[in-house]
Order: C-alpha cells, then structure tokens, then sequence
C-alpha cells in the first residue's frame, strides 16, 4: 500500500485499508517493553517518566521488565563504567529480537562530565548499537517521552523485506555482540569496530 | 422452548478455557513458525543480572542445620505455653505446677541430650 493519496480518499469514505507489514510494526511500535536497568541519576528520570506525572504508559512502554527475555528496549540509563560495561553487553545479547537501545544522557552517549575519569566507557555506542540518543544531564523524562517516540517512529517505518530490513529479520546478521573482557589497563577490545569507528580528525 | 439451565455455565467455562488457551496456543505458533530466531552462547545462558553464572545449580543444605532448626522450635514452642503460665502463675493449683515442671524438664532433658550428643556445635 504505497498510494498515500488513495489511501486517505478512501479514509474520507469509512474504508480503512492496510498492510500487514503497517499492521506488524504498529503492534510492535505500540508494546515497547523497557528492561529494569539504571545505572546512575538518569535512571531517576526514567522512573519518574514512567510515574503518574508522565506516564509513560500512553506509550505502551511502561511494562519494566524485571527480565532481558522478556524485553525489547533497553534504556542505557546513565554512566556505564568499564566495570559495568560487559554486563550491559551481555544483558543485551540476552534480550531477544527485535531489540532496541535507547542511550539516556551524556553518560551514556560520550562519558559525559566523567569522560576524562579512567574508569568511564566513553560512549555505549562502542559496544552496542544504539537507536536513539537522549541529549541531557540528566534529560527530563519528556526528553525519553521524545525519544521513545522517535524509536515508534523508527520501527513503523522498518520494512520487513528488501536489503536493509531490520537485523532481526535477516538471517546472516549475528544476533549478538561480542562481550569485552577485563584487560590489564583497558577493555578488551576497548571497542567493537564493527559497529564504532574512532571519528577521524580533520585539521 | 425449555434450555438446561446449566448450559450457560458450560459455554461460559468454554468460552473462559478458549480465552485462557486461545492466547497461548497463537504464542506457542508464533515461536514456532514466525519468530527470528537467534540462538547464542550468551543468550542461551542462564539470567544472572549480566554476570556469568559460577557454580552448580544443585547445592547441598547440610543436614545438621533441620536437628538445629527443629531444637529451636520447641523451645520456640514452648515460650507459647510459658507465658500464660507464667500470667496465671498465682492462681494455679500445686498440680499445674508440677504439670508444667514435667513439661520443661521433658524438654530441657531432650536439650541436654541434643548438647552432649554435640549437636549444638556447628561443625
């Protein structure tokens, strides 16, 4: 169903039409499931999110789950240390697919005011990859509102066939993501180049 | 036209056995025919909040802990009876309080069995 014009001249006249790959995608949009997972004061903000006051559950995203089997999102809630790093690594490759990352605040995205600090994993981005990124220190719990609409949209605008349909439905694409272990000075590997490349300078 | 009355009930169970099953039975199709699958090493460990599970999942309790436990809920039990006994200590006859003698010396013999029998030492 490609005809945007029809399809809306039809609405006019009581005839909604659809597809089954709209139909899909609007399911999966609508039933987000976060994991249960906080790792510094952002997590504050994504409790308060899914309180009363912002209530995420207008976003079918409020059901935490307690479990990575049973989850479809994980929000990278604040600073992941080295320490903390291969865990988070190994939660997400313990969700099943589809799954989604949300890196929530500065922390998670570069480091944030700690990425100076030996201990801090400079981005989440070198391990996992991540769909949305959430500006903030922390962002307010309109900003992951914001975000958790930006990753609706993302996915009811995924095909399911062709070339560039989503990792979860293309055979070939590994479903996990290699685990860094604790080196001497640094992780190791202390990034996954298949999904991060150091920036390159430009003088 | 005249129905069984109970017929209500039974579609009723039916309708409320299919709601149950219905939902599962369309997950159990889903997994089995449709859902991407992408086994792995990580994946298929066990839960373990993101570390790496350590160890045997079947442990031993030593069984020297049920004779501990069980001496601590007689005497557990027996403050129970102590302290209406103790309330109404005044009023009671000379015979009561004999009873109640019999009682703790049952188990305060049962005790020092337990203690000479070493069972009080953790080993």
């Amino acid at each position: 169903m490609t005809d945007e014009g029809l399809k809306s001249e039809l609405q006019k006249q009581g005839v909604y039409v659809t597809s089954l790959q709209e139909l899909y995608n609007w399911g999966r949009a609508n039933s987000v499931w976060p994991l249960t997972f906080g790792l510094a004061c952002c997590a504050i903000e994504m409790i308060a999110a899914s309180m009363a006051r912002f209530d995420i559950a207008r976003f079918g995203a409020e059901v935490f789950r307690p479990s990575p089997r049973q989850a479809d999102l994980m929000i990278v809630a604040g600073t992941v240390t080295k320490k903390m790093a291969p865990l988070v690594v190994r939660l997400f490759n313990q969700m099943p697919e589809p799954k989604y990352v949300i890196a929530m605040g500065a922390c998670a995205i570069s480091g944030g005011p700690f990425k100076q600090g030996y201990n801090v994993l400079k981005g989440v981005d070198r391990y996992i990859p991540v769909d949305v990124v959430i500006p903030g220190c922390p962002p307010r719990p309109e900003a992951l509102i914001h975000a958790i609409m930006t990753l609706q949209e993302k996915i009811l605008n995924q095909k399911l066939t062709g070339p560039d349909r989503p990792r979860h439905l293309n055979a070939e694409v590994a479903g996990e993501y290699p685990v860094p272990t604790y080196g001497k000075h640094d992780l190791e590997p202390p990034n996954n180049p298949q999904i991060w490349q150091p920036p390159t300078i430009k003088r | 036209m005249q129905t069984n009355s109970y017929l209500v009930l039974l579609l009723l169970m039916v309708a409320a056995v299919g709601f149950a099953i219905g939902p599962l039975a369309l997950a159990w199709v889903w997994a089995h025919f449709f859902s991407p699958r992408k086994p792995g090493k990580d994946k298929n460990a066990i839960y373990e909040c993101g570390l790496e599970s350590t160890g045997d999942a079947w442990i031993h309790f030593r069984s020297e802990y049920y004779l501990y436990g069980i001496i601590f809920l007689v005497f557990d039990v027996e403050t129970i009876f102590l302290l209406p006994f103790a309330v109404a200590f005044t009023g009671l006859s000379v015979g009561a309080f004999v009873a109640m003698m019999v009682f703790l010396v049952l188990l305060v013999e049962g005790l020092v069995w337990a203690w000479r029998k070493g069972l009080l030492t953790w080993k």
